[in-house]
């Protein structure tokens, strides 16, 4: 289960210092884990406690995205957020862009990578047309193509939770 | 390593950190609505943040390498897991924030289009 | 040392807040203070950062990791209040 591990790894890198870790920090970890996992259920209705599809291909193929296209974009998002301020040349808009995505993961995947990279923030979710509805800082059309908006993250998201 | 070369890496982190800092802070004045200035305040703070954390990351690792203390393995890590925290729940939170405003009635202003709030208007009540 | 670095950052960061501290208290809207409480708490949990470089404590840096997280939940809850407690 993904909250359990979660947060075992989390405690037990808050608590390692360098040297080995106590015994009694590994049982408090997973009893910690245990209670969350458990308080969190409610979420992971029917999750097995190992994610069925989990694969070390998809793990790494989220750190690349993660370094590689998520950084760079994040990078662009920051000078183009900071020129605006300055210049203070905005032409706001919501719009409404389909995400072609099925899972739950990828459309939050592709939500939060949305909301920093260049000019655009995910305002809501149309659940039944999979569709996102995004602020756009500055419109230069009205009903977009999902490459305008998000460029390649629809495939990234669609690769790495598929 | 010598206090100057630390100098040179740190001057540059912390000087981007604090810039992005004051630039989402400032984001909050020069924009019009509740959306724009998300974005600024957003993107910004979140970045600027990220290297500030950077810079302390950078800190503690020159001082373990220069006394060899265990203290500086877990400043560095904790420091590492803040910076991650922070980059998930900031833009989360401004989902929420968006979601909120636009259901509470906060429209967009001076906006060329507005998606939503057509489409609500259209299904009724959302 | 490089610690003055980091005690300089920390209080111009200090100043940020108290300017976003306007718009808190002016907000137009009620959506308009969410985002600056935000903000201001992002700017806290960056100043803790410095901080505990400054005074060299492990446990400042605790504290922002935990008040990152409080952060966030109020947001949640401030923006599920918002929009009327119905959800969805």
């Amino acid at each position: 289960m993904c909250i359990f591990l979660l947060s075992v790894v989390t405690y037990l890198l808050l608590v390692w210092s360098g040297g080995p870790i106590e015994p009694a920090e590994v049982v408090i970890a997973v009893v910690l884990g245990g209670v969350l996992a458990r308080a969190g259920r409610s979420w992971a209705e029917g999750e097995s406690w190992f994610p069925r599809s989990f694969s070390f291909i998809r793990l790494g193929r989220f750190l690349f995205y993660l370094f590689g296209p998520f950084a760079v974009a994040l990078f662009k998002a920051n000078i183009d957020v900071a020129l605006r301020v300055i210049s203070g040349e905005i032409r706001p808009g919501i719009v409404k862009v389909p995400s072609h995505q099925e899972g739950d993961g990828a459309l939050t995947l592709l939500a939060n990578s949305i909301t920093l990279t260049p000019g655009t923030l995910t305002v809501d979710v149309d659940e039944e047309s999979r569709s996102l509805y995004v602020h756009w800082i500055y419109v230069t059309d009205p009903s977009p193509a999902e490459e305008e908006i998000y460029g390649s993250f629809g495939e990234w998201a669609r690769r790495i939770s598929a | 390593m010598s206090a100057f070369l630390m100098f040179l890496i740190l001057a540059p982190l912390l000087a981007v950190g604090v810039a992005f800092n004051i630039l989402g802070a400032v984001a909050l004045y020069r924009f019009p609505d509740v959306y724009t200035r998300m974005h600024g305040t957003t993107k910004c703070t979140t970045f600027g943040t990220l290297f500030i954390a950077f810079g302390a990351l950078a800190w503690s690792l020159g001082r373990l390498a220069a006394t060899g203390d265990g203290r500086f393995i877990t400043m560095a890590l904790h420091v590492g897991v803040a910076a991650v925290a922070l980059l998930v729940t900031n833009a989360t939170g401004a989902h929420a924030i968006a979601r909120a405003a636009h259901r509470s009635g906060v429209g967009p202003r001076q906006a060329v289009v507005d998606r939503l709030a057509e489409d609500r208007r259209k299904g009724g009540e959302a | 040392m490089n610690v003055f670095l980091f005690s300089w950052s920390a209080g111009i960061l200090g100043v940020a807040a108290v300017l976003v501290l306007g718009r808190l208290v002016g907000g137009p809207t009620i959506p308009d203070r969410v985002v600056a409480l935000d903000t201001m708490n992002t700017l806290a949990v960056a100043i803790m950062i410095l901080l505990a470089v400054v005074y060299d404590s492990v446990v400042m840096v605790d504290v922002a990791v935990v008040y990152a997280a409080l952060s966030f939940v109020t947001t949640l809850f401030i923006a599920r209040h918002l929009e009327g407690g119905t959800g969805r």
